[in-house]
């Protein structure tokens, strides 16, 4: 070992980012290995880094494990009920348009119970930074395939395997209208906090989908193992295409180690926001 | 700024909020009308038969006027998105019929949980289901009070005539903001389409009661924003003010934080009932003729009250000592106004016309040992004054 002078004394007692998170809310409840933690961060990063106040940065989540994100961030944050994150957090944004409105919350949350609230902000094109956290699998529950588990992954409610087409959310989102589309995975920490930071100086619907594991719920049963495991996949994996067009064709599959993970900045345009 | 933010009216173009003046008015947009007088700042809505003329009223109004309009892609959308708003800091409405009201049902826990204050017009038509559409119907008035899964309070008012969805309309979104609770303005199919008479008063004469704001300024020790006062009621923060608020459906702690602990639990259920039972003196409005020596009371509410208040005029006409009672607000029901009647000794039996199998014939049951005559119909007509006449006369 070299000879590094630690000074005890001289140790910061803080991090940089402690006054946006609740620290009188932890231990947080999330698994070893979750992903969520990572999501959060970087969130609370772009927050720093804007050229917004944080008194004027909102939170809203929905249910489920990535629904707990809301409950973490020290700036005024709101846990909706489970797929009504979307339009509750519409009601903040048409009311108060200065403020930052993000959307932290789950596939299954913001796809599957909230699939209609998805397409409709998206096609409304409601000013707000969607950050949907896929795991691949209802985590809070234990365990559940979900509108994103790859065909022939293993959950409680599927044990011989999924047999659904499962949602390309990028796609979805371009589709529907979001000027801002990206997939990054909680590897990539620089550039998801990059494009978290894009999305807060943008107008219109955001979407951002960063892929973090779930090695409780998923990992598991898919013998994927413990997160590091999985993160290992998203890099030997992940290609890194902005701009990328063909975004029918960048679905997941994170059984099969012949098949490529497309990450990237894919979608900004500009497109009128919603004006009530 | 795109070219749409144009649409965004200067405040010297503003349309007035409160057309002061003597209206030849539809029910539904009195109570339109109502919710623009009081202030109301955010829309969120669904088409459905019978309430849509609210949402087409306040789709040229509201904006026109400064406020926000948004047709939703669903009612659990639309209730999501006024909760949102409110907790923003709006005065927000939506305004639905029977199967709307059922999909609401999920948020409205949410804002009973969050306490954050919102009104929702129900015009009500003939149900289950899809029931009649067109026609009129006053069954959920329990699912009113009882809808969302678990305990909570709320408030229900019942308007018996278009000035009454004005009027009612304004008392929801004061009652909202000063009790932190989702509001009700019950009407019915044959009220909401019915046009009448509408006096709208000078804006000043329009009550306002508002929110409670913190005592404390942002960052000036920590702002326990479910921590409530004497009456029960925790001052509101909104969002943007810099209190840096949380607010969770999970049960919570007076920090708004999420405690998963039964007694945690079992004081917050408590208090969310307790804050509406304990100042039900202050919220339940009824207006009663004819009680003091009657033998047979009426119990009514909505377009059947109309109905009621003839046939007991007549049958006092005759000679019947009969009484009425028309409630106001449905929710909180006026109990303690029964139980004395009936603590008197004149009173021998209750009859109860209502357009549903006898949703609030129970509610008098539950106070009385007396007989409780019903007169029913499940929807799509109202009981006539005969009708009621004769059972008064039996």
């Amino acid at each position: 070992m070299s000879a590094i002078d630690i000074n005890v004394k001289n140790a910061p007692t803080s991090h940089p980012i402690d006054h946006l998170l609740r620290a009188d809310r932890l231990p947080h409840i999330l698994c070893p290995g979750c992903g969520i933690g990572t999501v959060v961060h970087s969130y609370a990063h772009a927050i720093a880094n804007s050229d917004f106040p944080e008194d004027q940065h909102v939170c809203v989540s929905g249910i489920g494990c990535s629904g707990r994100a809301a409950g973490y961030v020290n700036v005024d944050s709101y846990h909706a009920t489970h797929g009504r994150a979307l339009p509750f957090a519409l009601g903040i944004a048409v009311h108060r348009p200065e403020l930052k409105v993000t959307v932290i919350s789950g596939d299954g949350d913001l796809s599957s119970i909230g699939g209609n609230h998805l397409i409709h902000a998206a096609r409304r094109n409601v000013n707000m930074t969607v950050i949907c956290i896929n795991n691949f699998t209802y985590g809070m529950t234990g365990g559940q395939v979900g509108p994103t588990t790859p065909i022939g992954a293993k959950g409680t409610t599927a044990p011989k395997g999924a047999v659904d087409q499962p949602f390309n959310l990028p796609y979805l989102a371009q589709a529907t209208g979001a000027t801002f589309v990206a997939r990054w995975t909680i590897l990539h920490v620089r550039e998801f906090q990059d494009a978290i930071l894009r999305c807060m100086n943008k107008e219109g619907f955001c979407f951002i989908e960063v892929l973090s594991p779930c090695p409780t719920g998923f990992g598991r049963a898919n013998k994927i193992g413990d997160g590091l495991h999985e993160v290992e996949i998203y890099r030997e994996r992940c290609k890194i295409r902005h701009g990328a067009t063909n975004l029918q064709d960048i679905d997941i599959d994170l059984i099969d180690p012949e098949k490529g993970i497309t990450v990237g900045n894919f979608v900004d345009i500009d497109r009128p926001p919603l004006v009530a | 700024m795109p070219d749409s933010a144009c649409a965004m009216q200067t405040r010297e173009e503003l349309e007035p909020r409160v057309l002061t003046g003597s209206h030849f008015m539809l029910g539904d947009h009195a109570c339109a009308e109502g919710a623009l007088a009081a202030g109301l700042d955010f829309f969120a809505g669904y088409p459905i038969t019978p309430s849509t003329e609210v949402a087409e009223h306040l789709a040229s109004r509201l904006p026109a006027s400064g406020g926000r309009f948004v047709q939703m892609e669903d009612e659990l959308a639309s209730m999501a998105a006024i909760i949102g708003a409110s907790a923003a800091g709006a005065r927000s409405l939506t305004a639905t019929s029977g199967p709307g009201f059922s999909l609401m049902m999920e948020n409205i826990g949410l804002a009973a949980m969050l306490e954050t204050p919102c009104v929702v017009a129900n015009v009500q038509r003939a149900s289950p289901s899809t029931g009649i559409p067109t026609m009129v119907g006053q069954s959920d008035i329990l699912q009113a009070r009882w809808g969302s899964h678990g305990d909570y309070g709320i408030i229900a008012y019942c308007p018996a005539s278009p000035q009454e969805c004005f009027d009612l309309t304004v008392k929801a979104f004061n009652a909202a903001d000063k009790y932190r609770v989702p509001v009700f303005v019950m009407m019915d199919e044959i009220v909401g389409h019915m046009m009448e008479r509408v006096v709208i008063p000078q804006p000043q004469d329009i009550p306002f009661i508002g929110r409670k704001k913190p005592k404390t300024r942002p960052g000036e020790g920590q702002f326990l924003s479910y921590r409530p006062d004497d009456d029960l009621v925790p001052p509101m923060a909104h969002a943007g003010e810099g209190y840096k608020v949380h607010m969770t459906g999970l049960t919570h702690d007076e920090r708004g934080y999420p405690a998963m602990f039964p007694e945690t639990h079992d004081i917050l259920v408590n208090r969310l009932v307790d804050k509406i039972r304990l100042n039900a003196a202050d919220i339940e409005m009824h207006e009663e003729f004819d009680c003091d020596d009657a033998d047979t009371i009426v119990v009514s509410f909505g377009c059947t009250a109309r109905s009621a208040s003839a046939a007991v005029r007549q049958a006092r006409a005759e000679g019947l000592k009969v009484g009425m009672i028309r409630l106001i607000t449905v929710w909180p029901f006026p109990e303690g106004r029964i139980r004395e009647l009936v603590a008197q000794g004149d009173v021998k039996r209750f009859i109860v016309p209502e357009i549903n199998l006898g949703q609030l014939r129970r509610e008098v049951e539950r106070l009385t040992s007396l007989p409780v005559l019903r007169l029913n119909h499940a929807g799509g007509q109202m009981p006539t004054p005969d009708a009621i006449l004769e059972l008064i006369r039996s």
